[in-house]
């Protein structure tokens, strides 16, 4: 997957949990939660739908880099290379 | 009871709710009064279509999208409910306080949906725990509905669901009863909710005992005392009421729809399912000898009846005996319009009936085509609305598996 593709699959699947979050002006590589109303609970629904489908394990200690959208990216491309 | 002092006594100042035909009380008395049912068939994973009472209602006007989606269909209920309780009644919090609110829920079950549908998830992964939702704790909890309600009102009393099977209704207004007399809570929002149409399990069991209604139009499947009655509808809703005590609600100048004179709930002890008239009838009994009224001065008896064979006849036997003799006592059914609301049963039954204190109608029990002979209480008010000379009160009975019982006593508050 290119870099941009997966950044629109981490946009989409925040509008899926919260359709009135303003993703238009993200900054992004400032942390999501600073910007979004979103609570852990909503960065595990973030992980379970990587999960869902890539089929990609995403363990504990990786949380923190996913942080903002950019180290979202850097740290997926790698991983969903082959998609 | 109304020879206890004002701070003891219990009235009923809002009322909020959504049941499959309105989404307000004036909305459903003016539909139950025409006997109109907006049951209709919707269709279940594993189990085909089957006849529901669904609610619509404005979701989002008091919690946001993301808040639904976190939460569960009953919390959503409730939320809508209990907002809509608060906002009738004139409550803001400028008079009460929130530590000093509490909130009782009513429910048949909670947990069955959101188990079933995390199931079924997982199944499309091959039964991989990993695929299962962090969300599904905190959504099963017995007390998420109220605690729902908390969360969406900022109230920080003391909330919990109660279980009483189809009883918990007005269980949780009992239990909001007693808070308010212990002087543990200032306001009560109490009632109950239900999500079952969204429980393909619950259905399954209904049919398999044979109690699960069906019928080519959705509208008639419901027919409690007909002939040929053949079991539940089952129905989603919500129904909240604000109680407090007679001096606060007078002092406030609260709107006061009436007043809990009397309650009473006690146990079968038989049967898993099959429901027992003669305990059902002591129930009734010691409702009426605790708010000092004897039968004949009930105006409405809100019956349980959930249009199964033999629950509609053991119930109308007890009632029969009691009632004999009470020219001046109406009964109807309001599962015949909304089906079986669960947990939401007893309290939207309440509501449907409530305005009778002002404008003096039974509302009809409907899909009544050939009355059962075993069912066949005098004054039964079928299939049109009746008018009638006065409604002081209203006796509401609700019924529920493993034997439980309950009714609630409502008088009009005349000052």
């Amino acid at each position: 997957m290119t870099r941009d593709a997966i950044s629109d699959v981490i946009i989409e699947i925040i509008k899926d949990i919260d359709e009135d979050a303003d993703t238009a002006t993200l900054a992004s590589d400032k942390p999501l939660r600073d910007q979004l109303d979103l609570d852990s609970m909503d960065f595990l629904d973030i992980v379970m739908e990587l999960r869902k489908r890539y089929k990609l394990q995403i363990p504990e200690e990786d949380y923190p880099q996913l942080a903002t959208l950019d180290s979202c990216v850097n740290y997926l491309e790698p991983k969903l290379r082959d998609i | 009871m109304n020879t206890l002092p004002a701070q003891q006594r219990i009235v009923i100042t809002g009322v909020g709710l959504a049941a499959p035909n309105a989404d307000n009380l004036s909305d459903f008395r003016a539909k139950v009064l025409a006997g109109i049912s907006e049951i209709r068939e919707i269709e279940l994973r594993y189990m085909g279509k089957a006849p529901a009472g669904v609610c619509t209602f404005p979701e989002t006007r008091y919690r946001k999208k993301k808040d639904n989606k976190r939460g569960t269909r009953a919390g959503c209920l409730g939320v809508y409910a209990a907002h809509e309780a608060l906002a009738d009644a004139g409550i803001d919090f400028s008079e009460y306080r929130r530590d000093l609110t509490g909130v009782y829920i009513g429910l048949t079950e909670h947990g069955t949906v959101e188990t079933e549908n995390e199931v079924y998830n997982i199944s499309q992964y091959g039964y991989n725990v990993d695929y299962w939702t962090h969300h599904h704790n905190p959504r099963t909890v017995l007390n998420n509905p109220a605690g729902e309600i908390t969360m969406s009102l900022g109230i920080t009393g003391p909330h919990y669901s109660v279980g009483a099977a189809c009883a918990a209704g007005n269980a949780a207004l009992i239990q909001g009863a007693q808070m308010l007399r212990l002087g543990e809570v200032e306001l009560a929002l109490c009632g109950g909710i239900s999500e079952s149409v969204g429980s393909f399990g619950i259905f399954a069991s209904f049919k398999a005992q044979g109690a699960l209604a069906s019928h080519q139009d959705p509208t008639k499947a419901s027919r409690p005392f007909d002939l040929d009655r053949d079991g539940i509808v089952i129905s989603e809703g919500a129904c909240l009421y604000c109680l407090e005590t007679l001096d606060r609600a007078l002092r406030r100048g609260a709107k006061i729809y009436g007043e809990i004179v009397g309650y009473a709930m006690n146990s079968d002890a038989m049967d898993f399912v099959m429901p027992h008239g003669p305990r059902q009838a002591e129930c009734i009994r010691l409702a009426l000898s605790r708010a000092g009224l004897k039968p004949e001065d009930i105006d409405i008896v809100n019956t349980h009846a959930t249009g199964t064979r033999q629950g509609d006849i053991e119930e109308c036997r007890g009632l029969a005996e009691i009632f004999a003799d009470c020219p001046t006592t109406w009964f109807n059914n309001t599962k015949s319009i909304i089906g079986h609301a669960m947990g939401a049963a007893g309290v939207l039954e309440l509501a449907a009936n409530l305005p009778a204190f002002t404008d003096n109608m039974v509302h009809p029990t409907i899909n009544v085509d050939r009355l059962d002979p075993e069912c066949a209480l005098p004054n039964l008010v079928l299939n049109e609305a009746r008018a009638v000379d006065k409604v002081e009160t209203i006796l509401n009975n609700s019924f529920g598996m493993v034997g439980i019982n309950s009714v609630i006593i409502v008088k009009k508050y005349n000052g």
